[in-house]
């Protein structure tokens, strides 16, 4: 074999093990039901905004049967939205769970946070009754397909959406932006500090 | 080949046989079962001097579980970000309760949490959120969990440390307590707890 294949062959190795190795807790709450899609491209996607521009405005519908519009929170409320990829998957399952014992940790920081993720409706509302009763929106970015994602620049080529988290301000500000590799959940420490510095 | 593209290549082979041998290491742990021993795995002692003096590991950087001063320590596995875990937190509460407050379990049974995929940020935020009165660690790495065969959680494993140091696994299971009395009553007849010899 010629040396350039060897070397191919041998990270391809690598990645293969490296990829394998990323762990992820998986609750019981959701039984056998997680599908596992394997490691994925960390991101997928080009950003469509920056920190420091004007969020774009959306309205998607709530598992609740509301609709919820960015703009309703502008003058009142810093926004954090939180777009993750798919339901029924791992990391996705139990990354909201976690924000959902924190209530008290965005409203000191006097922020709401808004769930989004391109799958309908229905499926949201099974997916989300397993987590407990969650106390912030779901918002269903499904049609016309992750438009909203898109309008960020965080729709994936598979049609799901990034791991992503904006931070915006009461001013309609992007403030924060991070785009993580999809396969992690993000720290929570993170996301605190960040709405931290919307004090400063 | 050129001796410097040789090396080169024997290094890429050697990382990658590494890293494989190591990964099918962890990937090759399952959960342990009744009669087992634990995995190896060093926990970093407390920075809180209750937990410290709750576990009785006050000396050195690391501790094992088996070095734990009791004759059973019942670790949960859990994760902040398990729904079913926050559930199931104040039952595990009651049953430290049940424990610390029956003279003749008091300090011989120990509960350990393990925060799978948990920061000490995260770990933090489910001790206050559920005031978990039992020490807590973070796993952030996943080192711990990969060590335990990667189960799902909440997932409980009862430890017997026999007096002459060795111990045994005599309970492994997912899933709730299914009632802390009714656990605490299994666990102390299943451990044998009240055969004698424990420490």
């Amino acid at each position: 074999m010629r040396t350039h294949g060897v070397v191919k062959v041998a990270l391809l190795v690598i990645s293969i093990v490296l990829a394998s190795s990323s762990a992820f807790g998986r609750s019981e709450a959701f039984k056998g039901n997680i599908y596992n899609p394997g490691h994925l491209k960390p991101v997928d996607s080009t950003l469509k905004v920056k920190v420091g521009e004007p969020a774009p405005g959306f309205e998607l519908p709530a598992i609740t049967g509301e609709r919820i519009a960015l703009s309703q929170f502008r003058g009142k409320k810093n926004v954090v939205l939180s777009f993750v990829p798919a339901a029924w998957t791992p990391v996705c399952s139990d990354q909201w769970p976690g924000y959902n014992i924190v209530k008290d940790l965005f409203d000191a920081y006097d922020a709401v946070l808004l769930g989004i993720s391109v799958d309908n409706i229905p499926t949201l509302f099974a997916w989300t009754n397993q987590m407990g009763k969650l106390w912030f929106p779901v918002l269903s970015d499904f049609w016309p397909h992750g438009a909203v994602a898109d309008t960020y620049g965080v729709l994936r080529s598979d049609g799901t959406a990034e791991r992503a988290i904006f931070i915006i301000d009461k001013g309609g500000i992007i403030r924060y932006i991070n785009v993580g590799d999809i396969n992690k959940r993000p720290p929570l420490e993170d996301l605190v500090e960040e709405l931290g510095k919307l004090q400063e | 080949m050129s001796r410097r593209k040789a090396v080169t290549l024997l290094s890429v082979v050697a990382i990658a046989v590494s890293l494989a041998v190591v990964n099918a290491h962890s990937f090759g742990a399952t959960a342990p079962q009744k009669g087992d021993v634990l995995p190896d795995i060093k926990i970093p002692v407390p920075l809180n001097n209750d937990d410290k003096a709750y576990l009785g590991v006050e000396q050195g950087a690391f501790f094992t579980i088996p070095q734990i001063k009791a004759a059973v320590v019942i670790i949960e596995i859990f994760s902040m970000y398990c729904p079913y875990c926050q559930r199931e937190a104040p039952e595990v509460n009651r049953l430290y309760s049940l424990i610390e407050n029956d003279p003749r379990l008091r300090g011989k049974i120990k509960l350990i949490g393990l925060g799978t995929g948990n920061s000490k940020f995260e770990v933090e935020v489910f001790k206050k959120k559920y005031n978990v009165p039992f020490p807590l660690f973070p796993d952030e790495d996943f080192m711990f969990h990969k060590s335990f065969g990667e189960v799902r959680t909440p997932y409980f494993i009862g430890v017997r440390i026999n007096t002459d140091g060795t111990h045994q696994v005599f309970y492994s299971k997912l899933g709730g307590l299914e009632g802390a009395e009714q656990f605490l009553r299994l666990i102390i007849r299943w451990s044998g707890l009240n055969e004698g010899g424990a420490q």
